[in-house]
């Protein structure tokens, strides 16, 4: 992007606007402000638009601790090689520059709502009116027994993308001749339900072209999983052969790792693998948890808002949420953010408020130009987030309709970062 | 073993029989759609004159400025491999629009609320009964009898054209910004499109036809027939309020 001297003047003058205003606002009561922690689907998204619709009348800070941020959503495909890592890493320069958001590279390490502060890892403490928390997810300690963050490098999660992906990658890429994949699938529920169903497609997409005689081997808790009859039908036309899976009833829940050997057990049977991809059981990213507005694993909210069933300035988004009924994805994420940010705007500011609405569709790659795609509509109930109505790819479709749904998630890729990022 | 697999010449004879009775009985419940039971055929030519500039049908029939109409019914959107059919013929066809007795009715009158930014130039039959003459005539000239799937002949006359009220309404622009956020997951506020089509700057009318033929599942497209399906008529006026000037 590159600024002509019109250009800079322009955005030199609004700038100029804009500092004056607080000037006059400093004099009475001062902006309201609104502390956002997590820079992703949901976070980003929430800062955006309450930046965007209030005019500046907010004054938001988002914490962030990456200043490149990679989307979790098409890390896949980058693992399969659709995709480059720099086409999935965004940045917050237009929030700041275009919204005049306060973008803190930072992280939150507490929260006191008492005092209604954040405290940063840098020392500062951010004050807040309204606090909207979008940590993403953590891991559940000890859920797959032998494994931890410190063996992550010997066994990859990739559930975050980034160096992860890549590390998952390389691993996949330098797997011997004929070797074997493991994926150790988490339970329910989990950020992106059909994620490590592609994940193994796309991996296997890779080795079928550099290394056809390799195996990969899915060991799952779940009986049943995401748009399984779909992905079991890629597999079978794309894959024959190559991938096998270990549910329950074979010993799927009962599954620990030796990452220094390299094996996994499952039930009693341990098998020697090249490549293992832990996905651990999954709970609300840490700083849901320190605030005070969890309950078990998750942070309950309200359907109506967003906001925590706990403290009614406390909003809480995306995966971290316990909702009801919607997934935990990106589009999910960026959809509750839309429906909070107007809540937000409208208990801080004399604006308009509408009455929620949510949706959410994940697409899947299963092979080159072999897209699928899942989603539904929800609305906000007095106990939960419901769904109301849904649709799914259908198992037989044509290519012409497979390659237009993989077209279409390119489209959608586009569509949520600019709403997010730009 | 094999043996007690193979079917018998005279069982599978016998298996056919009873199948294509099952058809002819499926079809007799299911209500045949002989062209004579669409409408008046010979009334039907008569409308055809409106559409033989660019469509030919019939004998020798060729692609035109339109495409020719042969085997028109059960045919799929812009399937002709060498015809240039417009990016929203394309798109519909790949969405999976298929040509029924529904879709072409619903088609001919108003060929925008199927296809936004078809190139025929056609400004669409009010006519019910002209309508259901013209297929019936259009009918003549595809397979038959087959089982195409289109509906009994009492969906004939539907009228699909939007109520002039609902058309009159006039949309909230800032409720349409609202719920514009769910629409711009996917489709770019800018007008540029990949992979997913543009919505910005239809005209209102375009933008209301076009969402009702999805509230209605006329248009095919799985998610859109989902997000049109819970709007509210004024929440789709409000959209294409917004939607057509949202700087």
């Amino acid at each position: 992007m590159t600024l002509n001297r019109r250009k800079f003047i322009a955005v030199g003058t609004a700038a100029a606007a804009s500092l004056s205003s607080p000037v006059v606002l400093a004099q009475g009561a001062g902006r309201p402000r609104v502390v956002v922690i997590g820079g992703g689907s949901g976070g980003a998204t929430a800062a955006r638009y309450i930046a965007k619709d209030s005019d500046g009348a907010i004054d938001v800070t988002l914490v962030e601790p990456s200043r490149s941020y990679f989307t979790c959503y098409f890390s896949n495909l980058y693992i399969g090689g659709f995709t480059d890592l720099e086409d999935i890493s965004h940045t917050y320069g237009t929030l700041a520059a275009k919204y005049g958001i306060n973008v803190v590279h930072d992280w939150a390490t507490d929260v006191d709502r008492d005092a209604k502060t954040v405290r940063l890892a840098g020392g500062d403490a951010l004050p807040y009116d309204k606090l909207i928390l979008s940590p993403g997810i953590d891991f559940v300690e000890g859920a797959v027994p032998g494994w931890s963050t410190a063996q992550q490098n010997r066994m990859p999660h990739a559930y975050k993308a980034g160096s992860q992906s890549e590390l998952l990658k390389a691993q996949v890429m330098a797997m011997p001749e004929g070797g074997r994949f493991a994926m150790v699938a988490p339970p329910n529920p989990y950020r992106c339900p059909p994620g490590p169903y592609e994940r193994v497609s796309m991996v296997a997409h890779v080795l079928k072209q550099t290394n056809p005689t390799a195996k990969i081997l899915i060991v799952d808790p779940k009986p049943k999983f995401s748009k399984q009859a779909l992905f079991e039908e890629g597999w079978r036309t794309h894959y024959s052969g190559m991938i096998e899976r270990i549910g329950p009833d074979f010993g799927g829940e009962n599954t620990s790792v030796d990452p220094d050997a390299m094996t996994i057990d499952i039930d009693g049977m341990v098998e020697q693998v090249d490549v293992c991809n832990v996905i651990p059981a999954q709970k609300a990213g840490r700083i849901a948890d320190m605030a005070g507005v969890t309950e078990g694993n998750w942070a309950p909210v309200n359907a109506s808002d967003m906001s925590s069933t706990v403290d009614a300035d406390v909003y809480v988004l995306g995966d971290s949420a316990a909702q009801g009924d919607m997934p935990k994805s990106g589009f999910a994420a960026n959809s509750q953010a839309k429906v909070c940010a107007m809540a937000v705007r409208g208990a801080l500011t004399d604006s308009r408020v509408f009455p929620a609405k949510f949706t959410n569709t994940c697409w899947s790659l299963i092979a080159e130009d072999d897209g699928v795609k899942v989603g539904a509509t929800y609305e906000a109930t007095e106990a939960k987030i419901a769904k109301v109505d849904g649709f799914i790819s259908q198992t037989g479709e044509d290519a012409a309709t497979r390659k237009a749904t993989y077209e279409e998630s390119l489209g959608w890729y586009s569509g949520i970062t600019t709403d997010m990022f730009s | 073993m094999a043996g007690a697999l193979r079917i018998s010449p005279t069982l599978f004879g016998m298996m056919r029989a009873v199948a294509s009775f099952a058809l002819m009985v499926g079809v007799a419940a299911s209500g045949p759609a002989s062209a004579d039971l669409i409408g008046d055929a010979e009334a039907g030519e008569r409308h055809f004159d409106d559409c033989i500039g660019c469509h030919q049908i019939g004998k020798g029939a060729e692609d035109g400025i339109g495409p020719h109409l042969n085997g028109i019914f059960g045919r799929r959107a812009a399937a002709h491999d060498d015809f240039p059919y417009s990016e929203s013929m394309q798109r519909a066809g790949v969405d999976g629009l298929t040509w029924s007795l529904e879709t072409l009715d619903a088609y001919i009158e108003n060929p925008r609320a199927l296809v936004s930014k078809t190139r025929m130039s056609y400004p669409g039959l009010e006519n019910d009964q002209a309508r259901a003459d013209l297929l019936a005539y259009l009918r003549r000239f595809s397979d038959n009898p087959a089982n195409i799937p289109e509906a009994a002949p009492t969906a004939i006359g539907t009228d699909h054209s939007v109520d002039p009220d609902i058309l009159a309404i006039q949309g909230d622009p800032e409720y349409g910004e609202y719920l514009s956020s769910e629409c711009v997951s996917c489709h770019k506020i800018d007008g540029t499109a990949d992979g997913i089509p543009s919505i910005t700057r239809w005209p209102e009318q375009d933008f209301v036809v076009a969402m009702h033929a999805y509230k209605e599942k006329l248009r095919p497209h799985p998610v859109m027939q989902m997000m049109a399906g819970r709007l509210s008529n004024e929440e789709i006026a409000a959209l294409a309020a917004y939607f057509k000037d949202p700087d």
